[in-house]
């Protein structure tokens, strides 16, 4: 409906739409492109960084430049490229998969986006501006308090809007997953990727809050003249590494724990299986998230927190080890006995395993507390956790869009191009990273601006900048695939894959009230049960009906705009007390917005059945 | 349910703030917030007692904190929060103007509390030269209770406007959710504050 | 501990391991040819872990690439329906119990040796030394305070002998990692202290970096540790305390360059004495092996660090163009005939390339 409206209108009206709109396969669509951009700066800036250290004392960027982009690149990373790319997945599929029309808050999955988007820009805005902030991902005090200019300032404002939509975005899938399950869709018979979705949004709920707190002492301390990391005023700078962990750990598994979700429903339909274990890898899942919370000392074995912590810290992270190992074994044997068909999604899938099982295992080795003094801050480090984010995550992403890329836009992507685009990444990537492992223990730090000649480091980096190159040349072929796919493909129907869970019962994309009728679920894998039953599609739980379905609303926009306007405030008026106006006026646009929310009565919209008969008759419905 | 049967249903539930779908969810998803609120002030109760030794030779705990004036802060709050729970009960049994007045009620309470929280702050300021970048004690002890006043000064404004705007229509389906899961929230705030008290004044004063 | 480690590496496995590893890096540098007593213990637990996890894998390899070749749809196979296996009860236990047997495995000897490399039972004794090394921006200092000794860059320590070293920063963190001796451990700023030890078992240069980031600079805040034997140590430490700050150099260039550096230079820089400073203690300067821990040391170098140093070590405190290259090249001159000891100097990888 709103489709043809925007057609209609032209691109003012499809712009429109989309800057209102609080239709989840619409965000979805938002997620994604805004994730994919700042994935493709945060890929340039990881090309940067391996074009300078492609040699010994190479002098291709500045020494704070460096700094700038290292911290940039890590951030970007995990808070504007993967964090959104992972809510474009659960926004297009958790709904769909639970039976639900939309998820529990529609305004507020709005405001979920365009709070990460306007703090990613602001973060970004700060290259412009006098440069980035330089002191790590992880932004350790005191060097980030006292980094001169206000780069360090973008970080913590940039970080805390897009922070908070995060955590809006946390609850709302909560509440979607608990809520709005179709009849019949039991928690033990949710796919798995809404299961760590559950776990995931779970873990976002618990750790944000700490970030909040940390991000928020920072300010305090470079904005507001206070003390926390000020040892000359008592000030504590481990404080900050405490903070920053409890949140950076889960954080690590709010990342990957959608994605083991992905490969699992992606296992099962390409092997034509059910999963393996099923109630095993729900309550690994489970069980990960909840060590997630209890490890995040280990990354801090060298602060000097003495060996009763360090030694309590490495065995509760060896432990995780084992939820893991589960899911792995499980993948397998769901595999075994399987009619295993290779497409890019599979593709992806399988060469997640050796992959992320060398980074879990480096993961391991890294939990050795003592051998960490070794480890640390190293290469080793650095090549560990680009095995589990792109071995991973990143990875996890490519085998999901290919997966769910017709129920997004109605198209399969290319499956050729799919698989070009997969081996060079893919052997970019070990080339890229395998080699790490040792630069680290021959004795390269993290972090470094150059590495000096003689000491032994000159092939694994060339190597290394070699395979990011590969890598490089494998994201611009997905890119291709992309366009090509949307000029040249044809449309794909409702059920590409064979697919086995409800998101494969309705037409690709949906329509915007996905399903004509809610559906009654009756097992796990529902469209399997189904087709085993020689049925077309699912049984109805409900007679046809009026649909109610949310109103689109420009508030969430306007709400976002006004605290970008505050941060710049909040950041400038270091210099100049006057910016403090700038601050007053985006809070007053911001808070106007919610009162204006909470004054206007906004019970949305019906669809009547006369409507939906025109469309089942259009043939949208199935 | 058409919008009609929200907005002046014909039969008023016993629990109206869970009859619909929209309630039920907000209701879920308020607990789930103040979890996640839960460990913003863990992590801000954590940062305090981390740093409430470092005065860097300057004002001290035991040397700033009088107990009379927070004590009675303290009996407002807790005051205020059984007043909230009045308000409530008078919701459910579909009794408007009563539940507007006990709201009333504990918004002036809460209000009284503000009062003595910047007093509070500003008596520290102007006779102790106790300021937010004085010490890591003054900074972590300013934003962590300070970090409670800003939760009430927001919980205040919220329930205002609430009271204000349905002041004409009475209770529906529509904003009984919302009534609820303000008092909810003005709840937690309470509890925020007898952590504050035990942790900050009466550790601070003894310990 | 030591024994049944030791047992340990004569298992084929390990033997081949080590061969592999021990082709990596520069002998000085890398944490896989260990020198010293920490670095040894911690490539043991490497290889342990190392060992397990190569079994796990090999494991996973097998399966993995047994089901891909076995179970790939053919040809006319698009309409078979495998049976649709719930789980195995069994096989679910065995690779839940195997892990966990191997983790333990792993933790005994991690928990060992985390208490053997924090262990400071001796530090107290009479004979035992203790180094205070603190970070800066970029460049490190060695505080001996028993001995009343105080350089930078250059750490002096006898073979064989337990050496702690108690460890701050005056500015913001920084990590003191010596691979091929121990390993790491950060310097804070503030009240937290950390302590570590060094034992270094054969002569020798080894090479230090840091490995926390704090700066620009941070890849360019390179040290040495020079391990001497326990009597050429002596030998050191009386020449170190015997320092006259205010001999006559022989030279009258270097005459003037002492008088330059005396007017110019020691508002932060020291020679001789017994405390930190502002800026690098300049002590048995001429025997330094790096100039600013990451030059050769030449005239040429030095001249162009004295009057522009931020080109070498951008974002370090020194100011440039104190003096102008005229005298700057006086200062050189004064500073690189300061020897004050030249124990050391006859070490096996002393000015080994870099």
């Amino acid at each position: 409906m709103s489709t043809t409206a925007a057609q209609k209108g032209g691109l003012g009206a499809a712009i429109w739409d989309y800057l209102t709109t609080v239709d989840h396969k619409k965000i979805a669509h938002l997620y994604l492109v805004a994730g994919g951009l700042f994935f493709l700066i945060g890929g340039l800036e990881a090309m940067l960084i391996r074009i300078q250290l492609m040699k010994p004392d190479n002098n291709f960027l500045a020494a704070g430049l460096y700094n700038e982009m290292i911290t940039m690149h890590g951030t970007t990373m995990i808070f504007l490229a993967a964090m959104p790319l992972i809510f474009a997945l659960m926004n297009a599929v958790v709904p769909l998969q639970i039976g639900a029309r939309d998820v529990a808050f529609p305004f507020l999955n709005s405001l979920g986006f365009w709070l990460f988007l306007f703090g990613g820009l602001m973060l970004n805005v700060s290259w412009f501006t006098g440069g980035a902030p330089d002191a790590g991902w992880t932004n350790y005090a005191p060097l980030s308090t006292t980094s001169p200019g206000h780069g360090v300032d973008y970080y913590v404002m940039g970080l805390q809007i897009s922070g908070a939509g995060t955590l809006i975005g946390g609850i709302n899938f909560l509440v979607t997953i608990v809520n709005m399950r179709a009849p019949g869709m039991t928690y033990m018979r949710m796919p798995l990727f809404t299961w760590s979705t559950l776990v995931t949004s779970t873990l976002i709920l618990f750790a944000f809050p700490a970030l909040t707190v940390g991000l928020f002492l920072m300010m305090f301390d470079r904005m507001f003249g206070a003390a926390f990391f000020d040892v000359a005023k008592g000030g504590n700078v481990i404080i900050w590494e405490h903070l920053f962990w409890i949140f950076g750990h889960p954080e690590v598994y709010i990342l990957i724990l959608p994605l083991f979700g992905a490969f699992s429903d992606i296992f099962s339909t390409f092997s034509k299986k059910r999963l393996f274990g099923y109630s095993a890898m729900v309550f690994a899942t489970v069980l990960i998230g909840f060590l997630g919370f209890m490890v995040w000392a280990h990354h801090m074995f060298t602060v000097g927190m003495g060996p009763i912590a360090n030694s309590i810290f490495a065995v509760a992270t060896m432990a995780i080890a084992v939820p893991t190992g589960i899911k792995i074994f499980n993948w397998l044997f769901t595999m075994w006995g399987g009619q295993i068909r290779m497409t890019s999604a599979m593709l992806w899938s399988v060469a997640f395993i050796p992959s992320f099982t060398i980074g879990g295992m480096t993961g391991v080795m890294l939990a050795a507390a003592a051998a960490d003094f070794q480890y640390h801050d190293t290469y080793f480090v650095v090549g560990h956790f680009h095995y589990v984010i792109v071995g991973g995550v990143v990875f996890g992403i490519f085998a999901a869009l290919h997966y769910w890329w017709p129920k997004m836009f109605g198209k399969v992507l290319n499956e050729k191009l799919g698989k070009l685009a997969f081996w060079p990444f893919f052997i970019g990537f070990h080339l890229t990273f395998f080699i790490q492992h040792f630069l680290g223990l021959m004795g390269m730090p993290r972090r470094y601006w150059v590495f000096l000649e003689g000491q032994g480091l000159e092939a694994g980096n060339m190597i290394s900048t070699i395979g990011a190159f590969l890598m490089a040349i494998g994201s611009v072929i997905f890119l291709i695939n992309v366009v090509y796919t949307a000029v040249k493909e044809k449309k794909a129907d409702g059920d590409p894959w064979d697919g086995r869970t409800l998101e494969w019962t309705m037409a690709s994309p949906p329509p915007h009230y996905n399903f004509v009728q809610t559906p009654l679920v009756r097992g796990l894998d529902p469209l399997w049960v189904e087709k085993t039953e020689g049925k077309e599609g699912m049984t109805p739980a409900e007679p046809l009906g009026d649909i109610h379905m949310p109103n689109a609303s420009i508030l969430p926009f306007t709400m976002s705009i006004g605290l970008f306007i505050a941060g710049f405030g909040f950041i400038y008026q270091t210099d100049d007390k006057t910016w403090l106006v700038a601050s007053v006026i985006g809070m007053a646009i911001t808070f106007g917005s919610m009162l204006t929310r909470s004054l206007k009565d906004d019970l949305g919209h019906h669809i009547h059945k006369e409507e939906l008969e025109e469309d089942i008759k259009k043939g949208v419905g199935k | 349910m058409s919008h009609e049967d929200v907005l002046n249903p014909k039969h008023m539930p016993h629990d109206p703030e869970k009859a619909t779908l929209e309630g039920k969810n907000k209701f879920l998803a308020f607990w789930f917030f103040l979890g996640g609120e839960t460990v913003l002030f863990a992590s801000l109760f954590g940062t305090y007692i981390a740093l409430n030794s470092s005065t860097a030779g300057e004002n001290t705990p035991e040397h700033l904190f009088g107990l009379e004036l927070v004590f009675l802060m303290t009996m407002m709050l807790l005051t205020s929060s059984l007043t909230s729970v009045y308000a409530m009960y008078h919701m459910k049994n579909h009794d408007f103007r009563k539940m507007q007045t006990w709201l009333a009620i504990t918004v002036l309470l809460g209000l009284a509390f503000l009062g003595c929280e910047i007093y509070e702050f500003l008596h520290y300021i102007h006779e102790y030269e106790f300021t937010f970048g004085s010490s890591a004690f003054a900074s972590a002890f300013y934003t962590l209770v300070g970090f409670h006043g800003g939760h009430v000064l927001f919980g205040l404004s919220w329930i205002v406007t609430l009271m204000i705007r349905n002041q004409k229509r009475g209770l529906n389906l529509y904003n009984a959710p919302k009534f609820y899961i303000a008092s909810l929230y003005w709840h937690f705030i309470d509890v925020v504050w007898v952590f504050i008290f035990t942790v900050v004044y009466l550790m601070g004063k003894v310990g | 501990m030591r024994g049944w480690m030791g047992k340990f590496r004569t298992l084929a496995l390990f033997g081949a391991l080590t061969l592999i590893l021990s082709g990596c890096g520069v002998d000085n540098l890398s944490a896989l040819k260990p020198k010293g007593y920490g670095a040894e213990l911690l490539l043991d637990l490497m290889m342990i872990s190392i060992a397990i996890m190569i079994f796990v894998f090999v494991i996973v390899m097998a399966i993995y690439a047994f089901v891909l070749i076995r179970y790939r749809q053919k040809k006319g196979q698009e309409n078979v329906i495998p049976k649709q296996t719930e789980g195995n009860k069994a096989l679910e236990v065995i690779w839940t119990v195997i892990p966990i047997i191997l983790l333990l495995v792993l933790a005994v000897p991690t928990v060992q040796a985390t208490f053997d490399l924090a262990d400071q039972s001796s530090q107290e004794d009479e004979s035992a030394m203790t180094i205070e090394v603190t970070g800066n921006q970029y460049w490190w200092h060695f505080n001996y305070p028993k001995e009343e000794i105080a350089i930078s860059q250059e750490m002096y320590i006898p073979t064989g002998e337990r050496v702690y070293l108690n460890l701050k920063s005056s500015d913001v963190i920084h990590s003191f990692w010596l691979p091929s001796i121990a390993g790491k451990m950060d310097t804070n700023p503030g009240e937290n202290m950390n302590t570590m030890y060094l034992e270094a078992y054969e002569e020798g240069v080894y090479w230090g970096h840091c490995a926390e980031l704090c700066g620009p600079s941070h890849s360019l805040m390179d040290f040495r540790v020079v391990a001497v034997s326990p009597d050429k140590f002596e030998q050191w430490k009386e020449d170190m305390q015997n320092v006259d700050p205010e001999a006559t150099p022989e030279t009258t260039s270097a005459q003037e360059g002492q008088e330059l550096f005396n007017n110019n230079c020691m508002s932060c820089h020291a020679i001789g004495g017994s405390s930190a400073g502002v800026g690098p203690n300049l002590t048995n300067f001429g025997n330094r092996e790096k100039l600013a821990g990451i030059m050769e040391p030449s005239k040429e170098n030095l001249v162009n660090w004295i009057v522009n140093p931020n080109e070498y070590k951008p974002g370090n405190n020194m100011p440039a163009n104190i003096v102008g290259e005229e005298e700057a090249s006086k200062i050189a001159d004064y500073l690189l005939q300061l020897k004050h000891s030249d124990v050391g100097d006859d070490v096996p990888t002393r000015n080994t390339d870099e």
